[in-house]
């Protein structure tokens, strides 16, 4: 396995599990016996909720209330479990969260399936559901149920983590590619490239000192400011793997739209563009975990950059570009120099270059 | 960022795009030597800056897209033995063999790290005793100093397990390469700012008074290179075909002598094959025998195996200049980052995925604001 | 050939010459640097570092060099128009 900061400070509670007996996570802890009985009963059911024994089925069964709904599915591989700012716990939790808001919905149930690797040590699992636990009371959420598998060594990475989540859908109208028109401001929630670089920065054979964490964060509360203030929202997604040009070329190509970047609008932290600057990465395709863009009605533009910057967590929302009257379905960027190029789509990762 | 963001300001851009305008009255070719320079100039747009007069061709500064097939198949084949942990810069793990990249043979099983710097390796070497270390050490005279040090403090402090699979490869004969060659229509070149940073322009000299051709050395933000292109066509406006140095931050006329120092302990000249464009004497550098067991090829007696391009590439003729990526009947179509028919279109700053990540087809429209 | 970033020198190891190593500070992000090929350069000088080794130094007073040029022609251009379009 990856090798991580074996911290044994768990936020001030001790892993329910007796690590003495039980140090690391055995076959058995997945067998449905005594053991796995133990792990959820002791660990994740205080964690996650305390329903009644007897409210303990196979399945949640829940009231969610009227209207449209939304639901979604991720799963989280991320490598190592740990990364500044973050952990693979939280980023389940909020990616989930953030899939749904992107739907205009708000996250209500989640479940969570782990898979296991025979020998993760105890603790690292406990510290994983407490930064679950956490994750889940600030987007106000509740873990109703679950599953646990234990894979023989050498056959998972540590941990999988699979969530799916349900919520009403607030928006009062459909909040999707197709309902982006011609004149539509395109804005960013904040600055990009924090979750990739802060993983870089760990990294084997790549690492330097920096402040930069993961933007890992629940963004629900942002979008639910901008619905409930009325703004005209025509599409929202969130900004992870393949980073802000990825996300806008899906969209160009779904929406057969034409989007047009102006790059020196699009906010990148310094220490984020001098790490891609070392490692030759270009911030646009950088993943991040805590932003969205939102593509809204020419004349919402104003208020709605103004009811995003009161969210703590999306401050610095900017501008950065507009869609255009002419469909082409691609998306163009203006460079700093005022030229003008077509944003791809990236194939495969990006990896650090010295040419 | 200082000295950085500085020669991004479009202001100064538009200057020198608007004097260049001015000073061009025919028609000029240049070539661009440094993958690193296309990779800035199809990113930044600085072509588009230019003149319609004044073309810019992209050479083969991609030590990446140089690198020889048959070299490409022995580090697949020696990344692929048991026991090895093969170490190399990003820039080479999707570089197509016959058949298979180093990503490949890391899915297969294989022990591939990507590293940063050549210490780097050798500090894996260092953890891991019981393990052969292997660097991919590929670069013009730019990565020669790092590689050299690499190798001498291996050989310091007693490291054994570590090898360097050579590949690298010297400018100067290239560019000779393709100023003799019957077909050449470049009139003009930016010289690499970095390789220049270590090995100073003295070696430019003989080139731009033999055969009459201006060289400027040029950096690599947007202003080094409207400025290098402005100089350049100034002089073959003039009549005049010298080296002239606007990157002087960086680049001194004798270069970095510590760093030539340790490479020449370290390496010799050899000659070498760049894929493409066939063997030129003299033109790459292989370890010293001194260092000789510190040679992968020879530790681990790899056998060359012929190995054929695809007969549609034509990253030859991208290479020298000869031809545009988009002139090649299979750019976008058979050919593209994820199905790559060679080198060019594979390497982050080969002039064909240069071309394709940033400019697939002309733009609709090239003036658009974005209000505020 | 290649990527190289500018950083600014903000602690040095002297030793063993060839071993001489620094940390560097890229606009924040910092990354500790081999200076055996820089043994001129002093905290707070900036470096080009490629590959994790300082290839030179940056001159501050030829940094300005491509925006006195533009300068210059600048001038220039402004004199050619006063005395009249040739």
């Amino acid at each position: 396995m990856a090798s991580r900061p074996d911290d044994s400070d768990v936020a001030g509670f001790q892993c329910p599990i007796p690590i003495a007996q039980y140090p690391r996570v055995l076959l058995a802890h997945g067998g449905g016996g005594q053991l796995m009985h133990q792990l959820i009963e002791k660990m994740f059911v205080p964690a996650f909720g305390n329903q009644p024994p007897e409210a303990r089925h196979d399945g949640a069964v829940f009231e969610i209330g009227p209207g449209r709904l939304a639901f979604t599915t991720d799963s989280f591989v991320v490598r190592p479990l740990f990364f500044p700012g973050s952990d693979i716990g939280a980023l389940a939790v909020n990616g989930t969260v953030n899939d749904l808001a992107m739907c205009g919905a708000r996250a209500r149930f989640l479940s969570v399936s782990f898979i296991l690797e025979e020998g993760l040590p105890m603790d690292t699992l406990w510290r994983i559901v407490q930064s679950m636990q956490r994750a889940a009371a600030g987007a106000h959420v509740e873990l109703i149920t679950g599953d646990t598998k234990v894979v023989d060594r050498g056959t998972g990475d540590g941990i999988f983590i699979n969530t799916a989540g349900m919520g009403v859908v607030a928006a009062p109208r459909p909040i999707s590619p197709a309902s982006i028109q011609a004149g539509d401001a395109v804005i960013v929630s904040g600055d990009l490239g924090r979750h990739g670089m802060a993983i870089m920065a760990v990294r084997e054979g790549l690492s330097f000192e920096s402040a930069i964490e993961s933007d890992c964060a629940p963004l629900v509360e942002a979008v639910m400011a901008l619905l409930d203030g009325g703004i005209e929202v025509h599409c929202l997604r969130d900004l992870t793997r393949g980073g802000l040009a990825s996300a806008l070329v899906e969209i160009a190509e779904a929406s057969r739209q034409s989007i047009a970047i102006d790059e020196a609008r699009v906010p990148v932290r310094e220490d984020v563009r001098a790490a891609c600057e070392i490692l030759g990465f270009d911030p646009l395709y950088v993943a991040n975990e805590g932003r969205f863009v939102a593509f809204v009605a020419q004349t919402d533009a104003e208020r709605a950059l103004d009811r995003m910057r009161r969210d703590p967590r999306c401050p610095a929302a900017c501008l950065i570009g507009r869609v255009r009257d002419i469909p082409t379905g691609l998306v163009t960027l203006t460079s700093r120099i005022g030229a003008t190029r077509i944003v791809e789509m990236m194939s495969g990762e990006q990896l650090p270059r010295i040419c | 960022m200082k000295y950085l963001d500085e020669y991004r300001d479009s202001e100064a851009a538009a200057g020198y795009a608007r004097a260049l305008a001015r000073i061009t009255t025919r028609p000029w070719t240049l070539m661009e030597v440094c993958g690193g320079q296309t990779h800035s100039i199809v990113k930044f747009g600085v072509d588009e800056l230019l003149p319609e007069a004044v073309t810019l061709v992209h050479g083969p500064g991609c030590p990446v897209c140089v690198t020889p097939l048959e070299l490409i198949e022995k580090a697949l084949e020696i990344a692929s033995r048991p026991g090895v942990i093969f170490c190399s810069f990003g820039d080479m793990l999707r570089v197509p063999g016959h058949a298979k990249d180093l990503l490949t043979v890391k899915a297969e099983g294989g022990d591939v790290r990507i590293v940063y710097s050549p210490l780097d390796a050798v500090a894996i070497a260092r953890q891991h005793p019981d393990r052969q270390v292997v660097f991919f050490a590929v670069g013009f005279e730019t990565t020669a100093p790092a590689n050299a040090m690499a190798v001498f403090q291996a050989d310091a402090q007693g490291i054994d397990n570590f090898s360097l699979l050579v590949s690298h490869v010297l400018v100067p004969p290239a560019m000779e390469a393709i100023l003799s060659s019957s077909l050449n229509r470049v009139q003009g070149f930016l010289a690499a700012g970095h390789v220049c940073t270590v090995m100073g322009y003295t070696e430019y000299e003989p080139i731009a008074s033999k055969y009459n051709v201006p060289i400027v050395v040029t950096g690599f933000e947007p202003l080094d290179l409207l400025q290098g292109v402005y100089l350049c066509v100034k002089q073959l406006e003039e009549g005049r075909a010298v080296v002239e140095n606007p990157y002087a931050r960086a680049v001194r006329r004798e270069g970095n002598r510590p760093a030539q120092d340790l490479v020449r302990q370290v390496f010799r000249v050899v000659p070498r094959k760049w894929r493409g464009v066939g063997e030129i004497p003299r033109s790459g550098l292989g370890l010293q025998e001194r260092f000789g067991r510190f040679d992968a090829e020879a530790r681990f007696g790899v056998a060359a195996r012929a190995v054929e391009e695809p007969a549609e590439c034509i990253s030859g003729l991208v290479l020298q200049g000869l031809k545009k990526p988009h002139e090649c009947p299979a750019f976008a179509t058979r050919c593209t980052p994820e199905r790559p028919l060679g080198a060019t279109m594979v390497s982050s700053e080969g002039a064909c995925a240069a071309y394709y990540r940033y400019r697939r087809m002309k733009p609709v429209e090239l003036t658009h604001g974005v209000p505020a | 050939m290649c990527l190289a970033v500018p950083g600014r020198i903000i602690s040095i190891e002297d030793g063993d010459p060839l071993l001489r190593s620094g940390r560097v500070d890229f606009g924040g992000v910092v990354k500790r640097v081999n200076l055996a090929y820089v043994p001129e350069a002093r905290i707070d000088d900036y470096v080009l570092v490629h590959v994790g080794f300082a290839i030179s130094t940056v001159d501050e007073v030829e940094a300005r060099q491509v925006f006195r040029y533009l300068q210059q022609m600048g001038e220039l251009a402004e004199l050619e128009a006063s005395e009249g379009a040739p």
